[in-house]
C-alpha cells in the first residue's frame, strides 16, 4: 500500500522540484491535492492528456506542484483560460481548481456561464470561506455572523452556496465534499472528472488560519470536527428539519444529469450544416 | 502628532483625515493593510464611514465612480492587476468628472507573475484622465491623500486621483509619519462642496451621455484635457498653502541637490530614495550630481522639468516600467517635454532598472551617472540600458540550463 502511495506521488507530483510546498500546517489544499491525484490515478489519465488550470490564491498554488500541463493564470479566471485550452484541443481532460473567492466573486461571471454552457470541464472549488491568501477577508462564502478581517464584529452579508448555484446555471454533474470525508472525496472527484459535462466538485476545507483563529476554530483538527459534524448525506437531510440541519450542508453527488455537453452540440451542428 | 506607520497604514490614515465617507475595496496585495485597517476603524466605531468589499475591482472602481457621482468624498484602494481590471471603469468614472481618490499601491504585472513593485500597473492609467501623484516616504503618502483631494475637487480640475505608492518598499515600510492635526484638515481641507455634481432630480444634470458624431465627444475630451492641465497650477498653488499650515511644502518636482549638477537622475516613487543616497555618495567624491522627482506624472510639469534642467549637461532616465517595443516611458515623455527647449540637457540617457522588486544598487547609479557624464562629453548617446548585472545573467542562464536538462531526460 504504502509502496503504491508513494509511486503515485512520484508518478503526478513534480516531487523532487516544488516541495515543500507553500501552504500553511494542516491546510485542507494538500487533502484536496492527495485525493486528486488518487482520483486521476483510478483513472488511468495520462499526464500529457491532462491539464490543470487555476486561478490566484492559496488553491492557485496547486498546478505548481503536480506534473501534468499546468497553467497559473489570473484572478478569477481558471475557467476562461481552461475554456480556451478545451476548444482549441478537446481530446484533453481539462481541469480547474479555484477557490472560493476566486470562483464565486470575481470568477463569478464566468463560473454560472461555464456552468450554462455545459463544457467538458472539470471545476474543482476548494471552499475555505475566507480570503485566506490575502489575511482574511470575507468572501462570497463566508458565513453570516462570522469574523473576518473585514467583518471583525460579524459578518452582515449572506453566503451563496456554491453547489445549488452550480446546479442552478445547469452543470451537469455537481457534488459537495470536505476534506475530513476522504475516501467520499475520492469518487466524487473521479466521478466529476469522468463526467462528460461541466462538473462541479464543492470541497469544504479548512483555513485554520484566517478563518478558524477569528471563529473559535483555531486549529485543523478543531475544524475536521467541524466538518464531520456538519456534513450529512443528502438521504439523510432530507429526514431532517430545517432547524435540525441549521449550519449542516449536504455533502455526495447532489446533480448528475445526463445531456449532451459543449462540444458534441458543436459537433451535431457542424454535421446538420454539412447535410444543407 | 508622530507615529511609525506602513505606507499602507500612511494610506489609511490620509482617508481617515480627508474624512472620505464611502470606501468600497477588494482585497489585492500589497494593497490590503489599507482596507483592513479602515475597516478595523469603521467596525469599532473611530471612523464615520461605509465600507463594503466587492466582487472585485471593477465593481469597486464603479461604486467609487457613481458615489462620487452623488457628491460624496469617496476613497478606494487597488494595485497591480486590481487596477487593470478596473480600466474599463476608469476611463468611465473619470469622463464623468467626478473626483474621489483611488490609492494603488504599485505591484508589477503578470506575466511572469509576482507580487513586488514596478510602475507599468500605474503606467496603464496613464491616459485615463486621473491624475496620478507618486510618493516616495510615507510622510508624502499621508499629505498626498490630502492634497489629492484638495486637487481633484478644486472646481478648476474635477477629476479623480490616484495616489501612487511602490509596493513592499514602502507599502510595508514604517517610518516615522507626523499626522496633520484636525485643525490643519480641517482648514485645507473643508467639507467636499460637490456643486453641480449631485443627484438631485429636480435639478436634473447630465454626466457621461452618448454622444455621437464626433464634435459633443471631441469637447468634452478636450475639456477633461484642460482640466488636467489646470492641475499643475492648482497643484502648486495649494501644495504651497499646505507647507504654511504644516511646515511641509510640495512643489510638482522634488528637487535634490540639482542647483549646480551636471549630471542628474530622472525618476519617480520610492526608488528615488536609493538614488538620494548615491547622490550624497557622488557628492561626496566630487561629483556634480543630483535627482529630479516629478510628484505629479498627470498632469505632466513639462515646463517646471525644463526650467529644473537648465544648465544641466546629462540627465540618466531611469524607469522602473518598459514598454515592450520602444522602452522606458518616462524618457519618450521627457524627450518629447525638452524638444523644443534650446538650452536642454545635451545627453538624455535611457536605463530601465528595477522591474519587479529588483534592487537598484549604488554601484549602479554610480555606473549610470558614469555613462551619462561621458555621453554629455562626447555627445555620443549609448542605446538604453536594460539593468542586469553578471552575476543575475550567470545565474538565470544555470537555471536554463537546469530546465533544459530536465526536457531532454524526459524526452
Amino acid at each position: 500500500m504504502t509502496e503504491k502511495i508513494s509511486r503515485v506521488r512520484h508518478e503526478y507530483l513534480r516531487h523532487d522540484k516544488k516541495f515543500p510546498h507553500v501552504w500553511c500546517p494542516g491546510c485542507g489544499n494538500g487533502i484536496v491535492l492527495g485525493s486528486l491525484i488518487r482520483a486521476i490515478d483510478k483513472l488511468s489519465l495520462e499526464k500529457d492528456e491532462l491539464v490543470l488550470a487555476s486561478g490566484i490564491g492559496c488553491a492557485g498554488r496547486m498546478p505548481a506542484y503536480v506534473d501534468f500541463n499546468t497553467l497559473h493564470t489570473t484572478h478569477g479566471r481558471a475557467l476562461t483560460f481552461a475554456t480556451g485550452i478545451k476548444l482549441a484541443k478537446p481530446e484533453l481532460t481539462v481541469l480547474c481548481v479555484m477557490g472560493d473567492g476566486d470562483a464565486t466573486a470575481i470568477g463569478g461571471n464566468h463560473f454560472i456561464h461555464a456552468a450554462r454552457r455545459n463544457l467538458n470541464l472539470t471545476a474543482i472549488i476548494i471552499n475555505n470561506q475566507i480570503y485566506g491568501m490575502t489575511g482574511g477577508q470575507y468572501s462570497p462564502t463566508t458565513p453570516y455572523g462570522a469574523n473576518a478581517s473585514t467583518a471583525v464584529y460579524g459578518h452582515i452579508e449572506h453566503a451563496f452556496s456554491i453547489a445549488e448555484l452550480a446546479i442552478t446555471a445547469g452543470a451537469a454533474f455537481v457534488a459537495r465534499g470536505t476534506v475530513y470525508h476522504v475516501r467520499m472525496l475520492d469518487t466524487l472527484l473521479a466521478k466529476g472528472i469522468a463526467k462528460r459535462g461541466f462538473s462541479v466538485i464543492e470541497i469544504m476545507s479548512n483555513c485554520h488560519t484566517q478563518y478558524g483563529r477569528r471563529n473559535n476554530m483555531g486549529d485543523p483538527v478543531t475544524m475536521m470536527q467541524w466538518f464531520k459534524d456538519h456534513g450529512v448525506s443528502e438521504q439523510k437531510a432530507k429526514k431532517m428539519s430545517d432547524e435540525e440541519m441549521g449550519e449542516k450542508f449536504t455533502i455526495g453527488v447532489l446533480a448528475d444529469k445526463d445531456m449532451p455537453n459543449y462540444m458534441e452540440e458543436y459537433r451535431r451542428i457542424q454535421e446538420q450544416a454539412q447535410l444543407k | 502628532m508622530r507615529q511609525l506607520l506602513t505606507g499602507n497604514g500612511a494610506a489609511a490614515w490620509g482617508m481617515r483625515l480627508a474624512g472620505a465617507e464611502y470606501v468600497p475595496a477588494f482585497p489585492i496585495t500589497p494593497q490590503t493593510e489599507i482596507i483592513e485597517t479602515i475597516s478595523g476603524w469603521i467596525s469599532s466605531g473611530e471612523l464615520d464611514a461605509r465600507m463594503v468589499t466587492m466582487d472585485s475591482e471593477h465593481s469597486m472602481l464603479t461604486a467609487a465612480g457613481t458615489a462620487a457621482a452623488t457628491g460624496v468624498r469617496v476613497f478606494t484602494a487597488t494595485s497591480s492587476q486590481g487596477l487593470l481590471y478596473a480600466m474599463e471603469m476608469l476611463y468611465t468614472v473619470a469622463g464623468w468628472r467626478a473626483p474621489f481618490v483611488l490609492v494603488n499601491v504599485s505591484r508589477a504585472l503578470s506575466s511572469p507573475i509576482t507580487l513586488e513593485p514596478d510602475h507599468n500597473d500605474v503606467l496603464a492609467a496613464r491616459d485615463s484622465g486621473f491624475l496620478q501623484i507618486h510618493c516616495s516616504t510615507c510622510q508624502e503618502v499621508v499629505d498626498s491623500l490630502l492634497l489629492a483631494y484638495r486637487l481633484g475637487e478644486d472646481e478648476r480640475v474635477r477629476l479623480p486621483v490616484i495616489v501612487n505608492l511602490d509596493g513592499y518598499y514602502l507599502s510595508f515600510t514604517r517610518e516615522p509619519v507626523i499626522l496633520p492635526g484636525e485643525d490643519v484638515v480641517s482648514r485645507f481641507l473643508p467639507p467636499y462642496d460637490p456643486e453641480e455634481t449631485q443627484f438631485r432630480a429636480k435639478d436634473p444634470l447630465s454626466q457621461g451621455v452618448a454622444v455621437l458624431g464626433g464634435s459633443h465627444y471631441s469637447y468634452f475630451r478636450y475639456e477633461t484635457h484642460y482640466a488636467s492641465q489646470n492641475g499643475l497650477s492648482v497643484f502648486a498653488e495649494i501644495g504651497r498653502e499646505f507647507g504654511d499650515l504644516t511646515g511641509r511644502f510640495y512643489s510638482l518636482l522634488e528637487e535634490y541637490r540639482t542647483d549646480d549638477a551636471e549630471i542628474v537622475f530622472f525618476m519617480i516613487g520610492s526608488f528615488a530614495t536609493k538614488a538620494k543616497e548615491a547622490v550624497n555618495r557622488l557628492r561626496d567624491a566630487g561629483q556634480k550630481v543630483g535627482l529630479l522627482r516629478p510628484r505629479l506624472l498627470r498632469p505632466f510639469p513639462e515646463h517646471a522639468i525644463a526650467a529644473a534642467l537648465r544648465g544641466v549637461k546629462g540627465v540618466a532616465v531611469v524607469d522602473q516600467n518598459i514598454s515592450f517595443g520602444k522602452g522606458g516611458i518616462l524618457f519618450a515623455e521627457l524627450a518629447s517635454a525638452l524638444y523644443h527647449i534650446k538650452e536642454r540637457p545635451l545627453a538624455l540617457v535611457s536605463f530601465i532598472g528595477g522591474l519587479g522588486g529588483r534592487d537598484i544598487s549604488n554601484a549602479e547609479f554610480y555606473e549610470m551617472a558614469r555613462v551619462t557624464a561621458e555621453a554629455a562629453q562626447s555627445g555620443k548617446i549609448p542605446p538604453p540600458r536594460l539593468l542586469y548585472t553578471k552575476e543575475e545573467l550567470a545565474r538565470i542562464q544555470g537555471l536554463k540550463a537546469i530546465a533544459s536538462a530536465g526536457l531532454h531526460k524526459e524526452q
